[in-house]
């Protein structure tokens, strides 16, 4: 399916179009701005739902492909195309920017035309991310991508956030770096007869030798290991989520750590399968780690956003796990269903845990813009006060623990149900989640939600306004049709989901 | 030899003449000039490098040509340097005016000097022979080693001026060694006739081998790669920064021309000598030139480490012995001007009467006071960087693809891993730029000028990121 006019460039450009403007405007027009800003991505939002009305289900090509010629010297492409993996995650990338727009309304105080701007300009490169089909193109967007996150914890963060983004900034540029010689090293592989090419699908055609393999999916797992993070690389993100507005936690949470995920699926997999299968103990026990120790790290935290970070890790564990499950169901079980289930199972997790994580930072935002603490023991007894926020905030945290009906519970499911087929003790491990994601997720809920009134600056709590309403209120609605229903991402993703699985299970060697 | 070439060498040496010329008229002129009417100088300096480049565009080289019985080539590469090089040194002239007359050092040598430079420069970019090198590289070096010491009251200038200058000439001894012993070993000082002898003694000989250390060792002084860099930080430091900034553009172009002549055209055969004596220097440059400017706290000394870790980046792309590294050397190395001309533009923009701008500190704040200046410093300070989408990160992309086609992947992997130590130091400065609150009124003082073309430098920096062909193509044409 194709339309005749170029709608994942529109899909990039139209936000950076809408951020260069609103630099251009300035703080002189702030309240023309934030429509601007709300305009451009909803808009955005509305013309990437055309990808999924419009999408083929039944071919697991590439499809609204655009190529044109971009750096003759290095026959680099300006190629973009989707399928059924990074549709929905465009999708959920332009979902989820217009409510931090909403999200930051009337909040935002110090210089918001560049809050806007560097938001909107966040998302084009996002997106260009997802859908790019050429490999430097990726690159170039997914480290662009550091700059404005790096000035959003920097300005708009909390008092330690210029140690915060200098760190996020650091780690994810060191992870990546090494990404860059590995597509250049397969790059000057793919030379023949002097053409040699960027374009992602010949880099997972290119026969490699298992040493080469094995060096190339280091590099990868670096880059892809940090941005998830998984254990022990994860380090940069309580800090970063901590001092990030809350806008700034919501894309972090949200979007970005999916690019982790996808670029698992992407770029390690099908480019180093044996590699893959070679190190996959090592991903699916760093995975368990992420899973059970960082459930355990997050029930002692004392701060809301803190928490919710270890969670978002112990749940972005679900992913990795179940990308990886994959060869060891195929070579010992030859259970090619259920390692599309495990593929499945990662790429619900990944796009509920946007919601959800998403939801929570917003729920954390509320609170934090009333009473100004992130500390769990500065409330208490919040459902007296805020009813309708409660409603929204125990709705979120039941997702988060992975409660049936809520999107939280698919993902999880379908991961765990994957490596029973594989192993019981990854089962046992992974399901582990459960009541650790319940103990942390409904503790929390407890101590800040539930009780009698803790101090006079809950007592002082207004409910949430219909700005605050709105933005919950799609999330949660979002959340419940996603659980309650999530065969329409399933089906997007089948074809795109099987390919996959034979492409990565077919040797190079 | 090209029939049509009369016995002048014309016209493939028509900009070099010119620029004589002019520069005498220039000399000339200013003499019977007054403190008020010098601008004279200014304009006519502006119009020299103006007909300079006329002469070049009118008489495009096609092919490599060679004139004075091979003393003097002009080819397509050295067009493109060339033209590169006015628009370098005639963007200083712009850049310094104001400065230069807000602290009453406007005067008429400045810009002689600086079309002095520009002449060895031109004449190194032509050179056939090791004489003409030798000549350009001194009518280079003597009239850098004047405008160093150019404001005579200023005693950390005139120490820098000394160092540089005692320094940069045993530098000079030492090449001029290096080049009698190639003298003494193949009987001949034309580069090609180098190539054809060395090629018949055999790279191996021992005497070829002594001479060369010794020129890469006059070849990294003038680069200013570790561990011959040390006058590079004083230097920086210590000049007036409008001369500061005219040290970071055109000679790096220079220094670059200078190893393609010698050791690619001359020594071409000798690469595995001189390709693990350069990848010491490279590595060695970025280490030191990376850490040791997490240290400072002038913008100035970080800019100067920042130049040497660029330098061992350059150098990746020599040392890659081929088309390819030398292409991506010389296509680092003009975009590393254009960022350092940005860079030092920025603290001639700040600087006003009896401030320098040259600490980090003078910087916080910034982004409150001059949004759009600081923006443009944030590009170039990411650019600097190699963070994509800004054209340094294509010219990194290019020197590390150099190096990994050669087979040396452990040294792409050193070079991206000390690039992230650097992104720290560059970050630094977009952090207080940002992140920190303004200490005092500072802001961009400048006038039109200045401001005009550093907001087309921010923006060449981000156009030729996004569009990298523009730059890549032109280096593809010469460098096949």
């Amino acid at each position: 399916m194709s339309f005749d006019w170029p709608i994942l460039s529109v899909l990039i450009w139209l936000p950076i179009a809408g951020g260069i403007l609103m630099l251009a405007l300035g703080d002189r027009a702030v309240a023309a701005g934030r429509w601007i800003a709300l305009l451009t991505t909803a808009i955005t939002f509305g013309i990437s739902t055309l990808l999924y009305v419009n999408f083929d289900t039944t071919t697991a090509q590439m499809q609204f492909v655009e190529e044109h010629s971009w750096i003759s010297a290095l026959s680099a492409m300006y190629a973009l195309g989707v399928d059924g993996i990074s549709m929905p995650l465009i999708i959920l990338t332009a979902f989820v920017t217009p409510l931090v727009v909403i999200a930051g309304w009337t909040v935002i105080e110090k210089k918001p035309a560049q809050y806007y701007a560097s938001f909107l300009i966040l998302e084009g490169l996002m997106i260009g991310v997802f859908a790019s089909l050429d490999a430097l193109l990726f690159y170039v967007l997914w480290e662009a991508m550091l700059i404005p996150m790096f000035i959003i914890i920097g300005i708009w963060g909390g008092p330690r956030r210029v140690y915060a983004t200098i760190k996020f900034f650091l780690y994810t540029f060191l992870g990546s770096v090494l990404m860059l010689v590995s597509l250049i090293y397969m790059y000057l592989q793919t030379c023949d007869g002097g053409q040699c090419s960027y374009a992602i699908a010949d880099f997972q055609r290119l026969p490699l030798s298992l040493n080469e393999q094995l060096f190339i999916f280091v590099s990868f797992m670096l880059a892809f290991a940090v941005k998830v993070p998984m254990w022990p690389v994860h380090t940069w993100l309580p800090d970063a989520h901590v001092e990030a507005p809350t806008g700034g936690s919501v894309i972090l949470a949200a979007i970005m750590l999916k690019m982790g995920g996808y670029g698992f699926l992407r770029f390690a997999l099908p480019i180093t399968p044996d590699a893959s299968s070679k190190l996959d103990w090592l991903v699916i026990s760093l995975s368990l780690i992420a899973v059970v120790y960082i459930g355990f790290v997050a029930l002692v935290q004392q701060d809301m956003k803190k928490l919710i970070a270890y969670s978002s890790i112990a749940h972005m564990g679900f992913v990795t796990l179940g990308s990886f499950l994959v060869y060891e169901l195929i070579s010992v079980n030859g259970d090619v269903r259920g390692a599309a289930m495990g593929i499945d199972g990662a790429m619900v997790q990944m796009i509920s845990h946007g919601l959800v994580s998403g939801a929570m930072f917003f729920c954390v935002g509320v609170l934090y813009d009333r009473v100004h603490s992130r500390e769990i023991s500065a409330y208490g007894g919040v459902v007296n006060k805020m009813p309708i926020f409660a409603a929204f905030a125990v709705l979120f945290a039941m997702a988060n623990s992975g409660l049936p009906a809520t999107s939280g519970f698919v993902g999880e499911f379908l991961v765990i149900l994957s490596s029973f087929r594989a192993d019981f003790w990854y089962a046992f491990l992974a399901g582990l989640t459960l009541i650790l994601g319940a103990a942390y997720t409904l503790w929390l809920v407890k101590r800040v939600i539930f009780g009698p009134i803790a101090n006079d600056h809950v007592a002082a709590l207004v409910d949430v306004n219909s700005r605050e309403f709105i933005v919950l209120g799609i999330l949660a609605l979002a959340v419940l049709a996603l659980g309650l229903w999530p065969a329409p991402l399933l089906d997007v993703m089948r074809p795109t989901v099987e390919n996959l699985v034979q492409q990565i299970t077919a040797s190079k060697l | 030899m090209d029939a049509a070439i009369n016995h002048f060498g014309m016209p493939a040496t028509n900009a070099e003449l010119f620029l004589i010329g002019a520069i005498c008229v220039v000399l000339l002129v200013d003499v019977f000039l007054s403190e008020r009417t010098r601008w004279v100088t200014y304009a006519l300096s502006l119009l020299s490098i103006a007909g300079t480049a006329l002469m070049t565009i009118s008489n495009p080289v096609t092919a490599r040509v060679s004139v004075f019985d091979g003393m003097f080539i002009a080819d397509p590469m050295g067009d493109v340097l060339k033209l590169f090089s006015y628009g370098t040194v005639a963007v200083s002239f712009l850049y310094s005016a104001e400065y230069l007359q807000r602290r009453g050092l406007f005067k008429g040598e400045y810009f002689i000097l600086g079309l002095v430079a520009l002449l060895g420069t031109m004449v190194l970019i032509s050179a056939g022979n090791l004489l003409t090198v030798y000549l350009g590289i001194e009518l280079l070096s003597l009239s850098l080693y004047a405008l160093v010491a150019f404001h005579r009251d200023s005693g950390i200038a005139a120490e820098s001026a000394m160092k540089y200058f005692v320094l940069g000439a045993i530098s000079s001894g030492t090449l001029l060694y290096g080049f009698s012993m190639l003298y003494g070993v193949t009987g001949t000082l034309q580069l090609d006739e180098i190539a054809v002898a060395v090629r018949e003694v055999g790279a191996g000989n021992i005497g070829l081998v002594f001479g060369l250390t010794f020129i890469i060792v006059g070849i990294a002084f003038k680069f200013g790669a570790v561990p011959f860099h040390m006058w590079i930080p004083d230097v920086y430091h210590g000049s007036p920064t409008p001369v500061t900034l005219f040290i970071g553009a055109a000679p790096k172009i220079a220094s670059f021309i200078l190893a393609i002549r010698v050791l690619a055209e001359g020594l071409q055969d000798m690469v595995a000598s001189w390709q693990s004596m350069l990848i010491a220097l490279a590595v060695l440059s970025m280490i030191i030139g990376n850490v040791v400017a997490i240290a400072q706290t002038n913008l100035k000394r970080l800019l100067a480490y920042s130049t040497i870790s660029h330098v061992g980046f350059i150098l990746l792309g020599v040392l890659a012995g081929t088309n390819d590294g030398y292409r991506a050397a010389m296509y680092y190395t003009m975009t590393y001007v254009i960022m350092s001309v940005g860079s030092f533009g920025m603290i001639l923009a700040m600087s006003r009467e009896g401030f320098e701008a040259d600490r980090l500190d003078d910087y916080k704040g910034l982004g409150r006071k001059s949004p759009w200046f600081a923006a443009v410093m944030l590009m170039l300070m990411f650019s600097t960087a190699g963070v994509p989408p800004f054209v340094g990160f294509w010219a990194k992309l290019a020197v590390i693809g150099a190096v990994l086609n050669v087979g040396l992947s452990w040294l792409a992997v050193v070079a991206v891993l000390l690039s992230v130590i650097g992104a720290f130091y560059y970050l630094r400065v977009v952090k207080l730029m940002y992140f920190d609150e303004p200490t005092d009124s500072l802001s961009v003082q400048a006038g039109g000028t200045v401001r005009t073309l550093l907001s087309l430098n921010g923006l060449a920096v981000l156009a030729l990121g996004i569009f990298p062909s523009v730059l890549i193509d032109v280096c593809a044409r010469v460098l096949p």
